[in-house]
Parts: structure tokens; C-alpha cells; sequence
């Protein structure tokens, strides 16, 4: 029997440990105050990205607030020095914006404009301003006989300056013009009711909302059925193939392809291929679908998950057929579910900028579209296209355009969470 | 219009065919009790469906090819003699011709569309006259033969169901059908473009510059390198140097730290990060980081430094990444097991140290999945450089300096007003297919690490 070498710390002198020496004391400490760095640190990354959600939130609502409201200045025009050859009873009906344009209105309104505020009156006006005094000349064709005294908007570089954000020039004329007291600030309603334009004291956002209506109305109408029955296939019916992981493995995919890849799907099938009419809604409600399904498909199959198969065997254990078993039972459960996934997927595809570009809806639209094949443009792509624009007044605009998207966002998700909250169902 | 009154004369046969044949099946259960295999309803909608798919099916060849059809009889007519041999102008009069037949123009440039537009109204409505006659017919037949099929032990709801399977089939077949449609797309349009530009110049040339082509060696300015270089710097280099550690430690702190309460509330917070569109974020970066970034390299002596600094985009795109990071890490370190944490507090460890030198190490390989997938986004994303990044191709590993991205170029060549067949276009569709291999791949390496790692604990 040979003898075991001995470990080295057997033989090495017992001394146990001093918990209260000074060294350990330090070491203690040390690692103590590792500790807490290192809690800090965590703290420190939670706060700053809370602090820049909360800095780009108060950037956007600080700027976009004034996108809201518009200058306006009162305008005395006497309507029947001006000496418009027009009847006021021929001021009726469709043909009477075009004989209040032919009869010069617009020099009408400048010559006034002119006449009270000197020499460059004329351009403290927005080029919009004559069509304030027209829609007032339609309602009251009676006042052309008279003098009246309108508010109208400003040109935009007096109105950004009233704002306080213009040039030293403008910012001279402002504030001249409010020593006289003319000029007010309103909210600007035209901003919720009109179309895109060329001036920003002009431009509204109701023409890429509706736009953003009717592709969304779309991809709902195709996103959701298909994701709904496709999630229903898989969960209930999809046997263990080849096929059934194909399928599952394009979903998976398709989920986290680049959305600007959707886009030229978009671009070379439905516009190049079936001929479909660029810019159209209709294009862009089917790319964002095909973006939109591949969420609503994980979202069901996980609601269709948690329902537990003691419903399906008790309903199947009556007699219900595998079909009746999915309708009656398992898809009304899972619905909530569903929905929350739903509308997650459609709060994405309503922020979903570059797939749209690339199908050709940047185009300049100054009327908002009346059908599905109708040339329009979305509440993300106007943020863009007003993003790219030089002249100052588009700053405030473009911010309040962001703001009225992440009013409906938040809408959105406000209504998720209290679908989620409202009808989860813990088996 | 004809064609929505025709479908509105469907649906209106096939809800009659439901009625009809539910009521003669409730006539079966009233005289056998409920001894009849199906239910009434199922009947129903056995009758209504073979009432009303065949005609539908009918009328959606019949929308595709009836318009050749109605031209072919008007060039049938003695007044298409006159017309030119086949061209433009030939093509300009049949569709003014078209035009005002259909009531959708009142005015013609042509005489002769004048002439051939009641050829065209007569043709329309005799094609809609046959069109109408085959509904019916089919209707009828389809109708008749399954209402005499309609019996007490005939098994409708087998048949209903396994229509509705094969739908349920065809629903999911949509995905894969689409990933085709990507594939063959990009596929088709790429190989386009590489008949005309040799792949070696795009994948290994290093000048881009698609403005100036040169017809006769257009590989020579197509070369995607700088291209390459940018996304992967912008994206996977600036994004995550922001995104990391920011995400990592978020989540940490959220799910080791953080008070209950304090973790219903910031996460929500985290989630709206992820939540906000990424043209705001686009927004954002051009308006308020490209001039704070620039001022910063001005102040610390680079006086070149552009307002369309990689930096800008890349930390903007690095912060809207920062929700993903930490969720991915979240549920990765949720899944290491809790022994594990346990056994290494009891020995004394601080929780710190515990996190760093047992959790984060077991949850390595779910980290750095997430990570790739985060990286995967980053370089696919698109509104944040298009507004922020500089479109002009740079190599350059300065931060400070302009760089562009593939997405950024794919926007730029596609949104220009070149018609769709030059290497311009064709390139987009290039770099399209480029951005989708590599986002596939890191997607199916990601997914495949997350994956073997869960099972690893489970």
C-alpha cells in the first residue's frame, strides 16, 4: 500500500477567518459599495431613457402645440368700393367659387390689405387669407354692398414671428402690427378639416388622416380574418409535417423581415405586376396586411394557446364536431386575446412610414382621397414629406401632426391594455 | 356597376338558397325528431354555398377576361374598319371610345371614338346580358343539385367542414405564399440587375454614386461596400454601443431591483419607447440630435463635422432599440433557474455579484440572441437614417463624419423619377434582397441560439 500524497491543505495550518479584522472590514465595504454602483448604475439607465422618452415627448407637444393655433389680423375691406363685378344673387350654389375667383377677389382683399397696413400689406397675408372672405361672401352674399371687418390669417413668416420664432425682419413688423392691436391668435381649426398644401398657414391634417382610415380599413379587413383562421389552423387542425413548419417558419420570418422589404414586394407585385393605381390606399392597406398578419398569426396562436383543452374535450364530449368545438368555444375565448394582438399589429402598421414610400405615397395630395383607389398619402408619410420642407412655418406643423399620431396611438394601445385588463382570463 | 349589382344578385340567391333548404330541413327534424344527421343550419349553408360559389368563381374569371372579349366584337364591327393599324393612336381611340361608352368622358379628341362608342355600348351590354345568363344558370344548377341532395341522412355539416378546414388551410397558406412572393420578387428584380452590372462590382466595388452611371461600365459607380459599411456601422456598431448597456441594465434593475410598483410603472414606459413610430424618432434626430451632435464636434475641434453625422442617427436608432434589448434580456434571465441565484446569495455573494458573475453568464446565450435580433431591426430600419443619415456614400469609421445606409439608398434610388428599368431602380431591388439574406440569417441564427439555450434550462 503506497502512500497517499498528501494535499497541500491539509497540511497547511488551520487559521480561520477573522470576520471583524480591519482588512475584511475593508473588502466588506468594498464590495458593499459595488453593490450599490452597481444598483445605480441600473437606476441611472432606467431614468435616462424614461428622461429622453420624456424630453422628445415635451419637444414635440411644446412645438407642435402652436401648429395648432394661427395668427390673425383685422382686416376692414370695404367689399363695395372694391367694386367686384359679380351680382350678390348670382352667389349660389357650385358655380359660385368660380365667379368670386374670376371676379378678382383675391386682388380685392390685397388692394385693402394694402390701403390700411402701407406698402407691403399685401404680403402680411396668407395666400389663403381671400378664401376666409369668400366662404363669408357665400354665406352672406348681402355684405358685399358693405364694409366689413375680417379676421384672417397671417402669411406664415408673421405668424411663425408672432409666435416668437422668426426672423428679426418679421419680428419687427409683429410687433409694430401689435401695438395697433390687430393682430389676434385663435386656434386654427383648418389644420383639423384640411388637406395638404404649398403654404404652411394653409396646410391641414384631415387629408392624410383619412388616408391613414381607409388604408388601415384595409389591412384590418384582410389582416385580420387571414391571421385569425391561419393562428386557428395551426394551433388546431396543422398535423406534425414538412409543411406545417414550413409554414410556421415563414410566419416567424416574415414577422421580423425589414418593413422597407414588404415595400418593394408592394412596388414590383401590386403596382408593377397587377397594374394596381399607385399611391392608392387600396395598395397600401394590402402591403401593410401582409406586414400585419404575420403579428395578428403569433398573437392568436398564443391566445388560442392558453385556453385549456378541458373546454375542447367537455365540448367535444357532447358531441360537437372539431369545427363547432373551434367557433363555439375556443375562439370566443381566445378573442380578447386576439384583439389585444390586433390592435398592437395595427398600431404598428399606422405608425409604418417606409414600405408606403416605396408604393408611392409621398406624393403632394391637396385633397383628400374618396375611395379606396384614390391617390392619397398617411398621417407618417405627411410627417415626412412636412419634415423635408425649408420654409420655418413647417416646424410647428409637422410637430402637431406627430402629436395628432400619437393621440391615436396612444389610443390604441390605451385600448389594448384595457381589453387585455378587462377580459384576461387566468385558467 | 354591373358587376356589383351581379354579386349583390348572388348573395341574394345564396340567402334564399339558406332559407329555402333550412326550412325543408327543419321539415325532416319536425317529421324524425332530431334524428337527421346534420343540423338544419348546416343544410342551409350546404345549398347557399353551392348556390353561390360557382358563379362567383364565374364572374371572377369572367372580370379578367370580358374586357378582351367586348374589344374583340367591336373590332367585329364594319365601323372598326377604319381604324389605323395597330399602335398608339389605335390603342387612344379604343380607350376614348371605352371611355365614353362607359359615360366616364364627354368630350372625344378622336372622331372616330364617336362613332365606335355605341359599338362599345351594344358590345358591353351584350357580354353583361351573357355574363347575367350564366349566373343564373349556374345558380339554378348548383342550387337545384344540392337542394335534392338535402336528406335526412345526407351529412351536410361533413361537407361545410371540410370547406371551412380547407380555408383555414388556405388562410396559412398566405404566409408562405408571401414569403415567396418577397423571395421571387427580389429574386427577379435582382437578376435584372445583375445581367447588366456584374455581382463581384456590387458586392466588392467601393464607389457609389447612382446619380452619375456610366451606360458603359455601370459597375464601376455601383459599388455597395460603402453601403455595407454604414448600416453595419450605424446600426450594429453606434445603435448597440447605446442599446446594450442601456437595455441590459434596464432590465437588470426591473426585474432584480426595482420595487414592485416601481416596475408596473417603468415598464409601461419602456413600452412606449418601443411603441412611438419611427418617422418621430426620424423627427427627432434631424431636428434636435444632428445639431446638438454637431455643436458637441464643433466645440471639441472638428469644425468638418456634418450635420448628418452617423452618430445622430446611429444614437437615436440605438435609444428606440433600447425597449428590445430589454425585454429580450428580461426573458432570458427569467429563465435562468432560480437555484442558481439562490444557491449563490446563500454563499454570501451580493446580489450584484451575483448578477454579474452567475445570472448574466447563464443567460449569455439568450443575451446575445436578443442582441442579434435587435441588430437585425436596427439595420432594417428605415426612417431614422432616411431623415437623419447623409445620402452621400462614405467609408469612413469616423462618427462624426456623413455615412448612408442601404435603407436610406433603396428609398433614395426608388422615390427619384427614373423609369423602372435602369440599374437605378434595379439596384434598389439589389439591395433590397442583400438587406433581406442578412436580416434572415441573423433572424434563423438568433432564433436558433434562444432556442437551444431555453431548452438547455428546461
Amino acid at each position: 500500500m503506497s502512500k497517499r500524497p498528501s494535499l497541500p491543505v491539509a497540511d497547511a495550518p488551520v487559521r480561520p477567518t477573522v470576520w471583524d479584522s480591519p482588512a475584511m472590514a475593508r473588502r466588506l465595504r468594498r464590495r458593499y459599495a459595488a453593490e450599490r454602483r452597481f444598483r445605480l448604475l441600473g437606476l441611472a439607465a432606467v431614468a435616462l431613457s424614461a428622461a429622453f422618452l420624456a424630453f422628445l415627448l415635451v419637444t414635440m407637444v411644446a412645438q407642435g402645440i402652436r401648429g395648432f393655433t394661427e395668427t390673425t389680423i383685422t382686416l376692414p375691406i370695404d367689399l363695395a368700393a372694391a367694386d367686384l363685378p359679380i351680382e350678390p344673387a348670382r352667389v349660389k350654389g357650385r358655380s359660385a367659387d368660380l365667379a368670386l375667383a374670376g371676379a378678382g377677389l383675391e386682388d380685392a382683399v390685397d388692394t385693402a390689405a394694402t390701403m390700411r397696413f402701407g406698402r407691403d400689406g399685401a404680403d402680411l397675408l396668407s395666400p389663403g387669407a381671400w378664401l376666409a372672405v369668400r366662404d363669408a361672401i357665400k354665406a352672406d352674399p348681402a355684405i358685399l354692398r358693405r364694409t366689413v371687418t375680417f379676421t384672417l390669417p397671417v402669411a406664415s413668416p408673421f405668424d411663425v414671428a408672432a409666435k416668437g420664432e422668426g426672423t428679426p425682419d418679421a419680428e419687427q413688423v409683429v410687433a409694430r402690427l401689435k401695438a395697433q392691436g390687430v393682430l389676434s391668435t385663435g386656434w386654427n381649426w383648418n389644420f383639423l378639416t384640411d388637406a395638404d398644401a404649398t403654404d404652411p398657414t394653409r396646410v391641414g391634417i384631415w387629408g392624410a388622416a383619412k388616408g391613414s382610415l381607409l388604408t388601415m380599413l384595409v389591412t384590418l379587413a384582410l389582416a385580420f380574418p387571414i391571421g385569425v383562421l391561419a393562428a386557428l389552423y395551426l394551433e388546431e387542425y396543422a398535423p406534425k409535417n414538412r409543411w406545417t413548419d414550413l409554414i410556421e417558419v415563414s410566419i416567424n420570418n416574415l414577422a421580423a423581415v425589414p418593413s422597407i422589404i414588404f415595400g418593394l414586394l408592394g412596388l414590383a407585385v401590386f403596382l408593377n405586376t397587377f397594374g394596381l393605381p399607385r399611391s392608392a390606399p387600396l395598395v397600401g392597406g394590402l402591403t401593410l396586411a401582409l406586414m400585419t398578419m404575420p403579428v395578428i398569426v403569433i398573437a392568436g396562436r398564443n391566445a388560442i394557446k392558453a385556453v385549456p383543452p378541458s373546454i375542447r374535450d367537455a365540448a367535444l364530449a357532447v358531441g360537437a364536431s372539431r369545427v363547432q368545438v373551434i367557433f363555439h368555444h375556443v375562439l370566443p375565448l381566445a378573442l380578447p386575446g386576439i384583439l389585444t394582438g390586433t390592435i398592437i399589429g395595427m398600431a404598428r402598421a399606422l405608425g409604418e412610414t417606409a414600405p408606403l414610400l416605396m408604393i408611392g405615397m409621398r406624393a403632394f395630395i391637396a385633397a383628400p382621397p374618396r375611395g379606396l383607389t384614390d391617390p392619397s398619402t398617411v398621417l407618417p408619410v405627411q410627417i415626412f414629406l412636412w419634415s423635408d420642407q425649408v420654409d420655418r412655418g413647417f416646424i410647428e406643423k409637422t410637430s402637431a401632426a406627430i402629436i395628432v399620431l400619437l393621440v391615436f396611438l396612444l389610443a390604441m394601445n390605451g385600448l389594448a391594455i384595457y381589453l387585455r385588463n378587462r377580459f384576461e382570463t387566468r385558467w | 356597376m354591373n358587376g356589383i349589382v351581379l354579386l349583390i344578385l348572388i348573395v341574394g340567391l345564396g340567402l334564399i338558397a339558406w332559407a329555402v333548404s333550412r326550412m325543408r330541413a327543419l321539415g325532416f327534424r319536425r317529421r324524425l325528431g332530431t334524428r337527421i344527421s346534420s343540423l338544419p343550419h348546416h343544410h342551409g349553408w350546404y345549398v347557399a354555398l353551392w348556390t353561390a360559389a360557382p358563379p362567383l368563381l364565374f364572374l371572377a374569371i369572367w372580370a379578367a377576361t370580358s374586357p378582351a372579349l367586348v374589344t374583340d366584337m367591336v373590332l367585329g364591327t364594319p365601323a372598326a374598319a377604319q381604324l389605323p393599324p395597330p399602335g398608339f393612336e389605335r390603342a387612344a381611340i379604343l380607350s376614348e371610345a371605352r371611355a365614353l361608352a362607359a359615360g366616364r368622358a364627354h368630350g372625344a379628341f378622336h372622331t372616330l371614338s364617336r362613332t365606335l362608342a355605341p359599338a362599345y355600348d351594344a358590345a358591353q351590354a351584350r357580354v353583361d346580358w351573357i355574363a347575367t345568363a350564366v349566373v343564373l344558370m349556374l345558380a339554378l344548377a348548383g342550387g337545384t343539385y344540392a337542394y335534392l341532395r338535402v336528406r335526412p341522412d345526407f351529412s351536410a355539416r361533413t361537407r361545410i367542414e371540410r370547406v371551412i378546414l380547407g380555408l383555414l388551410l388556405g388562410a396559412s397558406l398566405i404566409a408562405i405564399l408571401t414569403t415567396a412572393g418577397i423571395v421571387a420578387s427580389l429574386l427577379y428584380e435582382a437578376g435584372r440587375f445583375f445581367s447588366v452590372v456584374p455581382i463581384t462590382d456590387f458586392l466588392f466595388g467601393t464607389h457609389w454614386s447612382p446619380q452619375v452611371i456610366d451606360p458603359r461600365d455601370p459597375g464601376a459607380s455601383l459599388g455597395a461596400v460603402p453601403l455595407f459599411w454604414g448600416t453595419f456601422f450605424i446600426g450594429a456598431v453606434i445603435a448597440m454601443a447605446v442599446a446594450i448597456p442601456f437595455g441590459l441594465l434596464s432590465a437588470i434593475y426591473l426585474t432584480q431591483y426595482a420595487a414592485p410598483r416601481a416596475r408596473r410603472i417603468m415598464k409601461p414606459v419602456l413600452e412606449v419607447l418601443a411603441g412611438i413610430p419611427t418617422v418621430v424618432y426620424g423627427y427627432f434626430a434631424a431636428l434636435t440630435v444632428a445639431p446638438a451632435v454637431r455643436q458637441f464636434a464643433v466645440s471639441i475641434g472638428i469644425d468638418w463635422a456634418s450635420s448628418e453625422s452617423a452618430l445622430a442617427a446611429g444614437l437615436v436608432m440605438g435609444v428606440m432599440i433600447i425597449p428590445f434589448v430589454s425585454s429580450m434580456a428580461d426573458d432570458s434571465l427569467a429563465a435562468v433557474p432560480n437555484a442558481m441565484r439562490d444557491g449563490s446569495l446563500a454563499m454570501g455573494a451580493t446580489p450584484s455579484e451575483t448578477i454579474t458573475r452567475v445570472m448574466l453568464p447563464a443567460a449569455l446565450p439568450g443575451v446575445v440572441g436578443g442582441v442579434l435580433l435587435a441588430v437585425s431591426r436596427a439595420i432594417g430600419e428605415t426612417m431614422i437614417v432616411v431623415m437623419a443619415a447623409s445620402g452621400v456614400a462614405t467609408l469612413t469609421a469616423n462618427p462624426f463624419a456623413s455615412t448612408t445606409t442601404v435603407t436610406r439608398q433603396i428609398v433614395d434610388l426608388l422615390t427619384g423619377e427614373a423609369e423602372f428599368d435602369s440599374p437605378k431602380t434595379l439596384a434598389a431591388f439589389a439591395l433590397g434582397l442583400t438587406l433581406f439574406v442578412i436580416t434572415l440569417l441573423l433572424n434563423i441564427i438568433a432564433l436558433t441560439v434562444v432556442k437551444r439555450y431555453r431548452e438547455s434550462y428546461e
